[in-house]
C-alpha cells in the first residue's frame, strides 16, 4: 500500500527508474531525472530503438560518465583488445557491467540500427560481454565505445582482460570425452543385455560379434577417455606418492586387458560393461568438482581495478600509453577521478588521493609535492603531474601479489587423496594373497581372475563420486543463500578452518545504507537553498545528502560550479553557497575544516553533513556464535575512531587491531597461521586483497554480486553475512557426509571381495554390483546434504 | 535373424551420427551460452512495432 502511494505522490525517470524531483529532463511528455538519461533516450528515438522500453519499465541505469577515451586511438592499445581484424572488419569483446535485463539484450543487439558501420553484435547475457562484429574503416574503436556510453552502457575496459581470461579458461576437452564415454557406455550397455538375461541356442551366434564390438568400444573408454588417469596416475608415481588417480588407472587397465583378453581368446563376456560405465562416472564427478561460476571470477587482482592506459607528457604533450609500457622517469598526467597506476613523485599540482583501494581509509590524503604517492590512489581534484619511481610491477600495491612467500596450495591435501594411500595398499594386499593362495593350490587361471576381481570389485570410484557429488549439493545450497565458493575443492578448505579474521570497513559496515547527518541548524528556507545547489550534482554524496533534505521545490541556481572532490558552489537565491571540503574556504569564514560535507551560505557556516556507514545487522549475534568455536579477530585499515563501539560488538578475548597496511594484514595472517591456525579471512577491498590470498579461505563481502572482487575462495553477498556460522556448519557436515559414504562403499565392497578373491566373480555380478553401489552413495549424499542444510537452517 | 548384423550395425551408425553432432556443437560453441538465445527468441519482430512506436511519439 505504502508503494502505491508513493508513486501517485512522485514521479519516476521513464529511463532508470529514479526519483524525479523536478520537471525540467522532459521530452515527448516523459519525465526523466536527468540530462544523461534524456539523452540516452533521444538517441534511442532518433533511431526507432523505443522498444527498449517495451520489453521492461525503466530498464536504464543512471550513469555519469567522464572516462577519458584518447588511448583507444592508440593503434598498440587497439591490438590489444581486439580479437580479429581483417580487411574491413574487426570483431571485439567488451564485458560491459551494466548489462542487467532483457532490454539490454535487445538494445545491444540492435547497435546497427545507430550506426550501420556496426554489422553485429551478440550478447552473451550471464557472462555480460558482447561481440561486436564491426567496419573498422568507417567506426573507430573509440566511435565505437562512446556510441555503447552514449547509450548508456560503458564497456569496462582493464588491465586484466576479464573477456580474454574467460575464452581461456573454457575447457571443451572433458565435455567431449564425457560425451564420448556416454556413448560408448549407452551401447556396451546394448550388447550387454543378451548376456545379462542368459543367451539362447539362437542367440549364441551373435555372442562373439557383441563381444568384438564391445572390445571395440573399451579401447577408446580406456586410452581417450580415461587418457588423464593414467598420465596423472604416472605422474603422480614419479613423484613417489599415490593419488586417487592412481588405483583408479589401475582399474582401468585392468578391466581393459581383462576385456580384451576374454574375447580374443573367447572365455567369457569380459568387463566392457564395468570399464565404460566406470569412466563415464568418473568423468561426471570430475566435472562436478571443475564446475565454477560462470559470471563470477574468483581471479581477479590489482589489474582489474588498473585502467588499460594512462595520460603520460612527453615534451609537454598529452601521450595515452599502455599501462605496461610505463617506464621509470616518465611524466603522468592524472586527472580528477583517475587512478595512478605506479608509485611516483608528484610534480605540480594539489594531489588529494583517494586511497580507499590501498588502506581501506575513505577520507582522501592531501600530498604535497616532492611526496611519493603509492600507485592505486585516486585523485580527486585537479590534474597532477607525476614522476614514475617504480614500474607498475613493481610498484608498493602490486607487491602484494608478487609476495613470494605464499603458502604453496599445491600441499592442500584432501580427504580423497589422504585416503588413498591406505586404499590402494589394502586393495593390493587382498590382491596378492587371494593370487598366493590360488597359486599354491595350483590354479593358475582362479589367480589371475582373483587377482583381477578383487582390484575391479574394490574400486574407489565412490570415493572419486561421493566427494564431488556431496561437495556440489553444498554448493548448490550455498548459492541459494549468496555464499558463491569457487569450487567443491574450496568446500573442504571452509570445513577445516579454525581462526576467522575481519576487516572492518566494507565487510562489517555496508555502504548501501549509508545514514546522513546533519550537524548544525538549518531551517526550512535554508534547506531549499541548499537542496537546490546538491540537485545539480551527480555524486554520489550530493544524491545522497538530496535524498535526505526530502525537498520537493528548488529555487533557480546560477553560477554553478563543482569542483572535482573539494565541492560545490553557485548563487542560489542572490545567495552564494558552498557545499564541500575546501580548507581555505572554511578558514575564510572562520571555521576549523572538519570532515563530511561542510555547508556555507554567504560566508557563514551553517553546519556538516556527515555520512555514516551503517553497521551490517545482527553482529553481535554472528559474533558470539562464532567465538564458540573460532578464534576471532579484527584488521583494520582505519584508525580507531569506533573501538567503543566495536567493543560492544566484540568481547575482550578477540584481538581488534586498527592502522593495518595492507602488508601487515598479510602479515597478520601468516603469523596466524603459524601458529598452527587454519585462518578465514573476510574482506572487500583491494586492501584485504593480500591477506585473503593469504588465508586459507578467502572470502569477499559484497553488497552487489556484480562489483568487482579482490581475488578469493568464495563471494558472500552482504546481506547473508550473518548465515555464516550456518555455512561452516555446513561444510563440516558435508565432509562427514563423505566419511559416511566412504563406509557405505567399504561395506560393499566387503561383499565384493568375498566373491572375488574366490575367482568365482562373474561379469554380471561386478556389473551389477557397480551401478548398485554407486547409485546408492549418490542417493545418500544428496538426501544427507539436503537433511543437513535443513538443520543448519539453510533451506528455504 | 541375420537381420540382426545389419541392424546392429544401423544402431551403432545412428550413435556416431549423434555423438558426431555433439562434438560438432560442443566444438562450435553452441553451448557456451545457454540462456541468451531463450530470451531473444522471445523478442518481436521489427516492421509493426516501430510503426507503432513511431505513431505513439507523434501523438
Amino acid at each position: 500500500m505504502k508503494n502505491q502511494q508513493q508513486t501517485t505522490t512522485y514521479t519516476i525517470c521513464y529511463h532508470c527508474g529514479e526519483e524525479v524531483t523536478d520537471h525540467i529532463h522532459r521530452l515527448d511528455d516523459k519525465d526523466f531525472c536527468c540530462a544523461g538519461c534524456k539523452g540516452v533516450y533521444q538517441i534511442l528515438s532518433e533511431n526507432n530503438l523505443c522498444n527498449y522500453y517495451a520489453y521492461n519499465h525503466n530498464p536504464g541505469q543512471r550513469f555519469n560518465h567522464d572516462t577519458r577515451l584518447e588511448y583507444l586511438d592508440e593503434p598498440q592499445i587497439i591490438n590489444q583488445l581486439i580479437d580479429y581484424t581483417g580487411k574491413e572488419s574487426s570483431i571485439i569483446t567488451f564485458y560491459i557491467p551494466g548489462i542487467q535485463c532483457s532490454s539490454c539484450i535487445w538494445l545491444l543487439e540492435h547497435l546497427y540500427k545507430i550506426n550501420p558501420a556496426i554489422f553485429s553484435s551478440r550478447i552473451d547475457f550471464i557472462r555480460k560481454q558482447v561481440t561486436i562484429t564491426f567496419n573498422h574503416t568507417e567506426i573507430p574503436l573509440r566511435k565505437l565505445v562512446e556510441t555503447l556510453i552514449q547509450i548508456g552502457y560503458e564497456p569496462l575496459i582493464s588491465l586484466q582482460d576479464v573477456v580474454k581470461e574467460h575464452q581461456k579458461a573454457l575447457d571443451k576437452g572433458l565435455i567431449l570425452k564425457i560425451a564420448v564415454a556416454g556413448f560408448l557406455m549407452g551401447n556396451v550397455m546394448l550388447f550387454s543385455f543378451p548376456e545379462y538375461f542368459g543367451l539362447s541356442g539362437l542367440e549364441k551366434q551373435f555372442q562373439v560379434l557383441f563381444g568384438w564390438l564391445n572390445l571395440a568400444f573399451s579401447i577408446p573408454a580406456a586410452f581417450y577417455c580415461g587418457k588423464d588417469y593414467f598420465i596423472s596416475a604416472l605422474t603422480s608415481l614419479k613423484h613417489k606418492h599415490v593419488n586417487l588417480d592412481t588405483p583408479l588407472a589401475l582399474i582401468i587397465a585392468v578391466l581393459f586387458s581383462r576385456t580384451a583378453f576374454e574375447v580374443i581368446f573367447s572365455t567369457g563376456p569380459g568387463f566392457a560393461d564395468t570399464l565404460t560405465g566406470l569412466v563415464f562416472l568418473l568423468l561426471m564427478g570430475k566435472w562436478l568438482k571443475q564446475r565454477t561460476y560462470n559470471h563470477i571470477s574468483f581471479d581477479r587482482d590489482y589489474r582489474s581495478y588498473f585502467p588499460i592506459a594512462v595520460t603520460t607528457l612527453i615534451n609537454g604533450l598529452e601521450k595515452p600509453v599502455s599501462i605496461n609500457d610505463v617506464k621509470i622517469g616518465d611524466r603522468l598526467w592524472i586527472r580528477n577521478g583517475e587512478l595512478l597506476p605506479a608509485d611516483a613523485i608528484l610534480m605540480k599540482g594539489d594531489a588529494w588521493m583517494d586511497m580507499s583501494f590501498v588502506t581501506g581509509e575513505s577520507e582522501p590524503v592531501h600530498k604535497v609535492l616532492g611526496e611519493i604517492i603509492y600507485a592505486g590512489g585516486r585523485q580527486t581534484g585537479e590534474a597532477i603531474e607525476l614522476e614514475v619511481i617504480k614500474p607498475v610491477s613493481q610498484s608498493y600495491l602490486t607487491g602484494l601479489w608478487n609476495h613470494d612467500h605464499y603458502k604453496n596450495n599445491v600441499q592442500k591435501q584432501n580427504f580423497n587423496d589422504s585416503i588413498a594411500k591406505y586404499f590402494s595398499l589394502a586393495v593390493f594386499t587382498i590382491a596378492f594373497s587371494a593370487t598366493a593362495y590360488w597359486l599354491l593350490q595350483h590354479d593358475s587361471h582362479k589367480a589371475w581372475s582373483a587377482f583381477t576381481a578383487v582390484i575391479i570389485v574394490a574400486c574407489p570410484c565412490v570415493l572419486a563420486l561421493s566427494t564431488p557429488f556431496t561437495l556440489s549439493a553444498i554448493l548448490s545450497v550455498f548459492d541459494k543463500k549468496g555464499f558463491y565458493v569457487k569450487n567443491t575443492d574450496a568446500v573442504e578448505q571452509l570445513a577445516k578452518c579454525d581462526a576467522v579474521v575481519f576487516d572492518k570497513t566494507g565487510t562489517l559496515t555496508t555502504t548501501r545504507n549509508a545514514q546522513v547527518y546533519f550537524n548544525g541548524e538549518m531551517d526550512d528556507h535554508e534547506k531549499k537553498i541548499v537542496a537546490s545547489l546538491f540537485r545539480n550534482s551527480a555524486h554520489p554524496l550530493s544524491r545522497h545528502i538530496l535524498k535526505e533534505l526530502k525537498t520537493s521545490d528548488f529555487f533557480q541556481v546560477k553560477n554553478y560550479k563543482e569542483i572535482p572532490g573539494k565541492g560545490l558552489s553557485a548563487t542560489v537565491n542572490g545567495l552564494n553557497v558552498y557545499a564541500g571540503s575546501l580548507s581555505s574556504k572554511l578558514k575564510a569564514v572562520g571555521h576549523q575544516p572538519s570532515s563530511g560535507v561542510n555547508v556555507v551560505i554567504d560566508d557563514v557556516y551553517i553546519g556538516n553533513f556527515v555520512i555514516e556507514q551503517e553497521w551490517r545487522p545482527q553482529l553481535n549475534v554472528l559474533i558470539a556464535q562464532l567465538n564458540r568455536s573460532f578464534d576471532v579477530q579484527l584488521l583494520s585499515g582505519d584508525t580507531n575512531k569506533d573501538e567503543r563501539h566495536l567493543r560492544t560488538i566484540f568481547p575482550e578475548k578477540n584481538q581488534i587491531r586498527f592502522r593495518q597496511s595492507p602488508h601487515e594484514k598479510l602479515d597478520a595472517i601468516s603469523a596466524l597461521q603459524d601458529s598452527g591456525r587454519a585462518v578465514m579471512m573476510l574482506g572487500d577491498g583491494l586492501n584485504d586483497a593480500g591477506a585473503l590470498k593469504q588465508s586459507d579461505f578467502g572470502i569477499a563481502i559484497t553488497d552487489d554480486i556484480n562489483n568487482f572482487t579482490p581475488g578469493c575462495d568464495a563471494i558472500l553477498k552482504g546481506d547473508s553475512l550473518s548465515l555464516l556460522p550456518n555455512f561452516i556448519g555446513l561444510s563440516k557436515d558435508g565432509i562427514k557426509i563423505i566419511k559416511a559414504s566412504f563406509a557405505i562403499a567399504t561395506a560393499y565392497n566387503f561383499i565384493g571381495i568375498y566373491y572375488a578373491v574366490q575367482g568365482t566373480l562373474y561379469p554380471l555380478v561386478a556389473a551389477v554390483l557397480m551401478p548398485i553401489s554407486t547409485v546408492t552413495i549418490i542417493c545418500f549424499t544428496t538426501f544427507a546434504t539436503r537433511i543437513l542444510a535443513r538443520k543448519n537452517k539453510l533451506f528455504t | 535373424m541375420n537381420i540382426l548384423y545389419f541392424l546392429v550395425g544401423c544402431s551403432v551408425l545412428m550413435a556416431l551420427i549423434f555423438l558426431g553432432a555433439f562434438i560438432w556443437a560442443a566444438k562450435t560453441g553452441q553451448n557456451d551460452d545457454v540462456y541468451t538465445p531463450g530470451v531473444r527468441i522471445l523478442f518481436d519482430d521489427e516492421p509493426e512495432e516501430e510503426k507503432s512506436e513511431e505513431d505513439h511519439f507523434s501523438s
